[in-house]
C-alpha cells in the first residue's frame, strides 16, 4: 500500500515546498512510494477535499510555515485530525523562523509599518473584509496542535530531508543528529588552543581568514545548532545563523551563555563595551526561534 | 519513586517562634514523594538525630530534607548522623532560620519556609547518591629550582621519607643565595650556612638531583603527574670528575663568568663556584672549541679521571610524581631600562647583586670594594633603593628585601672601607622582619650611614665621579653627591622563563609574572591547580627566612598529601556525556584546567581536577555537561516550586 | 490588595549565601518576597534559569556572587557578570525591564549589604509592578 501524504504551506516563504524538489532524483523514488492526497501548492486541492477525508486517513501530513493567521491555525487543526502523523516541516513550523521576529512587535505596529506608514503604499488602508484573522502573535505548529516529528532547517537541507523522509516513511522519527554543527564543521580543526573574544565583528565587514568564526570574533551559532546540514553555509564562508535549531533547548540561550563566557572579561569596562557591541541580541541569537522565545509576543513592561 | 522524609526543626523558639512549623510539615506531606513529615524541638540534639534515624528506618526513606538552620551549621552533622542509613548526598538542609525566621515575620515567614523546604524536596528528588572521588597518589615529588627554597622543600619532603626529584637548570644548585656575601640581619656568611644544605640535598638518599636539567613537559594531574626532563649534556661525567681543576688550567678559552656577572673570567670548562654541588666541572658548549666538529681536546688530554666525554648527548628522562613544588626564583629587573639612572651603562653604576659579589671574599675583588672603571678603592658610595620598584614606570610593587640588604650593604661597606662614606636614597624603610628594625637602627645610628629620603632624579658621570642628584624630602633641600660608586637596589622580577614553566604546569601568573597562589591569604603556597605548590621568589619577592618558611610550608602540604594512599575529594564534579561536538567552549573557560580534549577533539574532564563550579555546565551549548545534584533540571524545578 | 513581587534569588554558596546567613545571624529584617536557591557558584547560572524564572511568574531575579577577584572558583563570578550583561540586553529587547534582573556582589561578611540590596530590589520591583510575561 502506498502511503498517503499531504503537504501544506502555512505562513512562510514557499522555500520549503521548493526544498522538497531539492532531493532531486530521490523525489522519483519518493513519488513511487506515496500518493499525494493534498498539496495545494502543487496541485489543485480544495479545503473541502481535505474536510471530506476520513479522520486519520492521511499517513503523514507535512506542515510548512508558521501559524500567523486564523486560516493557518484552522488547517493545522484539520490536518492534525486527518493525519496519523503530523510533521513540522522546516524552521517556520518548528521554531517560527525569521518571520517569528515579528513577535517583537504588536500586531498594530506591524500593520502600521506595512499598510499605513509605508512609502510604497501612500494611501494605505488596513485590509479588513473577508480575510482570515491576522493573529496577535506568530505561533509555531506545536503550540497549536500536537506534532509528531520536526524537520528543522530554513529550508530543510538536503541531507536532513533525505534522512527524514527515509525514516518517516518507515515509521521512524529519530532522524535528527544529537550533535551540534561544530562536529561536522570544516573549520573545526582551526579552533585555537585559547580563545578569548576581544571584539565582536560583523561578518559582512570583516575579512574572513578561514579560521573558526568565533576565533575571529564573528558570532557563529554552530556551537549550539543541530548538525546535519553538512555545514553548507560555513563551506560557503558564511557563519551559521542557527536555522536547524538547538540541540539542548533554544540554541539562542545556549549560544548566549557559551559566547558570553568566551568574551574577555578581565576588564569590566572592556567587557561591557564588547557586549554592548552585540547589536540586536534577539536577531543574532534567536533569528529562527524568536517565536519560541516570545510565544506571547513582546512583553509589555515599559515602566 | 523516591521516599522522602521532611523534618522541620523548631530550634526552640528560633524558628517555631516565628514560623508555623506544624503547617510547614502539613504542607510538605502533600508533596509528591514525601512519605513522612514531622517537627521536633531540636533536630540537632541527640534525640532529634535519633528521631531522623528511626524514621529513615521505619519509612525506608531514601531522601531526607531537614528544615532547620543554615547548611553551614549542621549539614555535616546530619549527614554524618545518618551516613550508615542513607547516602549523605541524599540529605539536604532547608535553611528556614538564617534566611527566614530570623529575618521575616508572621505569615510571610511560614509561607517562605514552605517554599524553601519544597525546593529542597525537589533537589533531593534529583540528587544522586555520591561517593568521594578517590585519586591514586604517586608518592614522589618534583621540585623545580635548586635555590634555597627548592633545597629546603626537597630536604623536608625527603626527610619525611618520600622520594624527591630536584631539577636545577644551572650546573650547580645554590641559586641566588650562593651569590650573596653575608645575610641580614645576623651577618652570617651566606655560603657558610647554605653549603651544608646543598651537600645534604646532594647526598640525601631520597633526593635525586638533576642539575643542568630542565623540565620540558608536564602531563597528568594531582597525584599522577608525568614529567619530562631534559638533561643537558655537561660533557663531564659527574661521578668521575674529582674537581681537581687540571682541565681548567689546560683550557685555552677565556670568557666572562656568569656567577660574578662577568666581572671575573672563566674558562670554557669551568665550575660555577668553588662550593658548587655537584662538585664537578661543566663544558660550556657555546665557547668550547672541542665539541664537534673541530676538536681541541686539551682538557681531555689532562683529565686523569677520564671524566670528559665530548660525545655526550642530551638525555630525556620521564618521571612520575604526585606533587610538584615550583621554586624558580628571581632575576633582577633590567637596569638598562632605568633611563633616569643612565641606563646603568656606566661601569661604576652596579646592581645590588654585583655588589654582593664584590663584597664576597670569593668574589672578583676578594671582598675589596672598588670602582670597576679603574680598580681603585671606592670611598664614597651612593645606594639607591627602589631602583625600578614602587615605580609605575617600571614595577609598581615593593621588592620587599631591598631596604634590608641595602642597609647590610652600607654596613659591610663601612666595615671594608673604614673611612668610607655611604649615602642611601630611600622612599621609606620597610623593616618588618624579626630584628630587622633593630638592624636598620644600628646601621643608621652606629654606622653613621647617611639616609636621604627621596629618589635620585638623575645619575650621571662627571670625570672620575658619578654624580647623584636628588632632593632630600625631609629637609626640602636638593642634594648632589659625587660618588665613586653607585649601587642600584634593583627590583626583583620573576625568572625569564617563568611564562613557559607556567604554561607547562598550567598554572596562572599574576600581572607581574609571579606565580599566582590559590588564595592570597588562606592558600598562599598552593597553585589553583591541585598538587602544585610554590616556594620562594617565583611567587613573590621575599627574603631568605620567608623563602625557607614557604618552602617548608609547601613541603608540609606535599607530605600531608603523601600521607594518604588515596586522595579523597568532593564528588560533585562535572560529568561529560557522549554528545560533545568539540566546540571547545568548556576547554577554553575551565578555571582549573580540568578539561582536556581527546584525539577526536571531544572534551572530557579529569574529576581529580574538577572543583564543581559548573561554569562549563552553564556554558556547554549542547547540554553535554551535567553537574550532579546541581543539575539544570533540578534547579529549574526548584525555580518552579518557589514561584508557585 | 497590594502587589507582592515574587523574586527568585540565586546565591553562590561561598559569598552571597553566607552573606544572607550573616544577615540572619545579625537579625537584619528584609522583605520575604525573595526566595533563595543555593548554587555552588554564580558561574553555574545559565541564562536559561533566568528566563525560566520569568516564564514561571517571577517578577524579578536576583543573583548574588562573590566580589570580583574573590570567587571561590577563581573566575566564576566573571562568567556570571558577562552572561547577565548579555541577558539584560536580551530582556530589554524582549520588552522586559532589565532592572528586573539584578546582579550583586555580596561577600560572606556583608550581611548588611545583603539585607539592604534585597530590600531595595524588592521595593524597586514593587514599583515596577507585576511582570506579565505570559500576556
Amino acid at each position: 500500500m502506498k502511503k498517503k501524504i499531504a503537504m501544506y504551506w502555512g505562513a512562510g516563504c514557499g522555500g520549503c515546498d521548493v526544498s522538497l524538489l531539492g532531493v532531486h532524483e530521490k523525489l522519483l523514488d519518493l513519488l513511487g512510494e506515496v500518493d499525494i492526497v493534498f498539496w495545494p501548492c502543487a496541485m489543485d486541492f480544495k479545503y473541502e477535499d481535505l474536510e471530506k477525508m476520513e479522520d486519520g486517513s492521511i499517513d503523514i501530513a507535512f506542515y510548512n510555515g508558521a501559524i500567523r493567521t486564523s486560516e493557518n491555525e484552522e488547517i493545522a487543526k484539520l490536518l492534525r485530525k486527518k493525519a496519523k502523523m503530523l510533521v513540522a516541516y522546516g524552521s517556520c513550523a518548528t521554531e517560527g523562523c525569521v518571520i517569528g521576529l515579528a513577535n517583537l512587535y504588536a500586531r498594530e505596529e506591524i500593520f502600521d509599518a506595512i499598510y499605513l506608514n509605508n512609502e510604497t503604499t501612500p494611501d494605505g488602508k488596513i485590509p479588513s473584509h473577508e480575510l482570515p484573522e491576522f493573529l496577535p502573535v506568530l505561533k509555531t505548529l506545536d503550540s497549536v496542535v500536537k506534532v509528531d516529528a520536526f524537520i528543522p532547517g530554513c529550508p530543510p537541507p538536503k541531507p536532513v530531508l533525505e534522512a527524514a523522509l527515509n525514516a518517516l516513511l518507515n515509521g521512524k522519527t529519530d532522524f535528527l543528529s544529537n550533535l551540534a554543527l561544530c562536529d561536522e564543521c570544516p573549520r573545526r580543526d582551526s579552533k585555537p588552543d585559547k580563545l578569548e573574544i576581544n571584539e565582536i565583528k560583523r561578518w559582512h565587514s570583516s575579512n574572513d581568514d578561514g579560521r573558526c568564526f568565533l576565533a575571529q570574533g564573528i558570532i557563529c551559532m554552530g556551537l549550539a545548532t543541530r548538525a546535519g546540514c553538512k555545514a553548507e553555509c560555513i563551506t560557503a564562508s558564511i557563519p551559521c545563523t542557527g536555522c536547524m535549531g538547538g540541540v539542548d533547548g533554544l540554541s539562542g540561550v545556549s549560544a548566549m551563555s557559551a559566547i558570553a563566557s568566551l568574551i574577555n572579561g578581565e576588564d569590566e569596562e572592556k567587557e561591557r563595551k564588547i557586549i554592548e557591541s552585540i547589536e540586536d541580541v534577539v536577531g543574532t541569537f534567536f533569528k529562527y526561534s524568536a517565536a519560541k522565545l516570545l510565544p506571547y509576543g513582546r512583553v509589555k513592561d515599559e515602566s | 519513586m523516591a521516599r522522602i522524609g521532611v523534618f522541620v526543626c523548631h530550634c526552640g523558639l528560633n524558628i517555631a517562634g516565628v514560623v508555623d512549623v506544624k503547617k510547614v510539615a502539613e504542607e510538605l506531606i502533600k508533596e509528591k514523594d514525601v512519605v513522612y513529615a514531622t517537627t521536633y524541638t531540636y533536630m540537632c540534639s541527640d534525640p532529634g538525630q535519633n528521631l531522623i534515624r528511626e524514621k529513615i528506618k521505619e519509612h525506608r526513606l531514601d531522601g531526607v530534607v531537614i528544615a532547620a538552620c543554615s547548611p553551614s551549621m549542621h549539614e555535616e552533622t546530619f549527614r554524618n548522623a545518618t551516613r550508615d542509613l542513607i547516602n549523605p548526598y541524599r540529605v539536604e538542609i532547608a535553611n528556614i532560620r538564617e534566611q527566614d525566621s530570623w529575618v521575616h515575620e508572621g505569615k510571610d515567614a511560614t509561607e517562605k519556609a514552605i517554599k524553601i523546604t519544597k525546593s529542597l524536596v525537589e533537589k533531593v528528588r534529583g540528587n544522586y547518591e555520591l561517593e568521594p572521588i578517590k585519586i591514586d597518589v604517586e608518592k614522589r615529588a618534583l621540585v623545580i629550582g635548586g635555590g634555597i627554597a627548592g633545597i629546603q622543600a626537597s630536604l623536608d619532603i625527603a626527610d619525611a621519607g618520600y622520594e624527591v626529584i630536584l631539577v636545577e637548570k644551572e650546573p650547580s644548585i645554590g641559586g641566588r643565595m650562593a651569590q650573596l656575601s653575608e645575610t641580614f640581619p645576623t651577618l652570617d656568611c651566606s655560603q657558610c650556612i647554605l653549603t651544608p644544605k646543598m651537600v645534604l640535598a646532594a647526598r640525601h638518599p631520597n633526593i635525586k638531583l638533576l642539575t643542568y636539567s630542565e623540565v620540558t613537559g608536564v602531563d597528568g594531574y594531582v597525584g599522577n603527574f608525568k614529567v619530562r626532563i631534559k638533561k643537558k649534556p655537561r660533557y663531564i661525567d659527574v661521578d668521575k670528575c674529582t674537581a681537581c681543576g687540571d682541565c681548567e688550567d689546560a683550557c685555552i678559552v677565556v670568557v666572562p663568568n656568569e656567577f660574578d656577572f662577568g666581572r671575573k673570567p672563566r674558562k670554557a670548562i669551568y665550575i660555577p663556584f668553588p662550593q658548587a654541588v655537584p662538585a664537578a666541572y661543566v663544558i660550556d658548549e657555546q665557547s668550547c672549541l672541542g665539541i664537534a666538529p673541530l676538536r681541541c681536546g686539551e682538557c681531555a688530554s689532562v683529565c686523569e679521571a677520564n671524566a670528559i666525554d665530548y660525545d655526550m648527548q642530551p638525555e630525556y628522562i620521564e618521571e612520575k610524581v604526585g606533587a610538584i613544588v615550583v621554586a624558580t626564583g628571581y632575576d633582577l629587573y633590567d637596569k638598562n631600562k632605568l633611563v633616569e639612572y643612565g641606563y646603568g651603562e656606566d661601569a661604576d653604576i652596579i646592581t645590588s647583586l654585583e655588589f654582593e659579589r664584590m663584597l664576597s671574599a670569593s668574589g672578583p675583588t676578594q671582598g675589596k670594594v672598588i670602582k670597576p672603571s679603574n680598580g681603585k678603592e671606592a670611598k664614597k658610595i651612593v645606594f639607591v633603593q627602589c631602583a625600578g620598584s614602587r615605580d609605575k614606570q617600571h614595577k609598581p610593587y615593593c621588592s620587599s628585601i631591598c631596604c634590608m640588604y641595602t642597609a647590610k650593604h652600607a654596613l659591610l661597606f663601612k666595615h671594608h672601607v673604614k673611612d668610607g662614606e655611604a649615602y642611601v636614597f630611600y622612599i621609606d624603610i620597610r623593616a618588618t622582619g624579626k630584628n630587622y628594625e633593630e638592624f636598620i637602627a644600628r646601621v643608621m645610628e652606629e654606622e653613621r650611614i647617611n639616609y636621604i629620603r627621596g629618589k635620585p632624579a638623575k645619575i650621571y658621570r662627571q670625570g672620575d665621579k658619578i654624580v647623584v642628584e636628588g632632593v632630600d624630602t625631609l629637609l626640602g633641600k636638593s642634594v648632589k653627591i659625587e660618588a665613586d660608586l653607585v649601587v642600584l637596589a634593583m627590583a626583583i622580577v620573576p625568572k625569564k622563563d617563568v611564562k613557559e614553566i607556567a604554561k607547562l604546569l598550567k598554572v596562572a601568573t599574576d600581572e607581574h609574572g609571579f606565580f599566582k597562589e590559590a588564595h592570597p591569604k588562606l592558600r598562599p603556597v598552593e597553585a589553583v591547580t591541585r598538587g602544585i605548590f610554590f616556594a620562594g621568589c617565583g611567587q613573590a619577592p621575599k627574603d631568605i627566612p620567608a623563602s625557607v618558611a614557604q618552602a617548608s610550608a609547601a613541603a608540609s602540604k606535599v607530605i600531608a598529601m603523601f600521607s594518604h594512599d588515596k586522595l579523597e575529594k568532593e564528588p560533585i564534579v562535572a560529568r561529560f556525556g557522549d554528545a560533545c561536538t568539540g566546540c571547545r567552549t568548556c576547554f577554553y573557560i575551565c578555571p582549573f584546567n580540568a578539561i582536556q580534549l581527546d584525539s577526536n577533539g571531544k572534551a572530557y574532564n579529569i574529576p581529580a581536577l574538577c572543583e564543581g563550579c559548573g561554569v562549563c555546565v552553564a556554558a556547554c551549548p549542547v547540554g553535554n555537561i551535567k553537574l550532579p545534584n546541581y543539575d539544570d533540571e533540578q534547579i529549574k524545578k526548584m525555580v518552579e516550586v518557589v514561584l508557585e | 490588595m497590594s502587589f507582592e513581587p515574587k523574586i527568585v534569588a540565586f546565591l553562590c554558596n561561598w559569598c552571597a549565601y553566607a552573606g544572607a546567613d550573616l544577615a540572619g545571624v545579625s537579625r537584619l529584617k528584609y522583605p520575604a518576597n525573595i526566595i533563595p536557591i543555593r548554587v555552588l557558584c554564580s558561574g553555574r547560572i545559565d541564562p536559561e534559569f533566568i528566563l525560566h524564572a520569568f516564564r514561571n511568574g517571577a517578577d524579578g531575579v536576583f543573583i548574588g556572587g562573590c566580589h570580583p577577584g574573590d570567587c571561590h572558583y577563581i573566575k566564576g563570578n566573571y562568567h556570571a557578570r558577562r552572561r547577565i550583561l548579555l541577558t539584560k540586553k536580551l530582556l530589554k529587547e524582549m520588552g522586559i525591564n532589565e532592572k528586573r534582573l539584578r546582579l550583586e556582589w555580596v561577600s560572606a561578611t556583608e550581611g548588611r549589604k545583603f539585607a539592604n540590596v534585597v530590600s531595595q530590589f524588592v521595593e524597586e520591583i514593587r514599583q515596577l509592578g507585576p511582570l506579565e510575561a505570559k500576556k
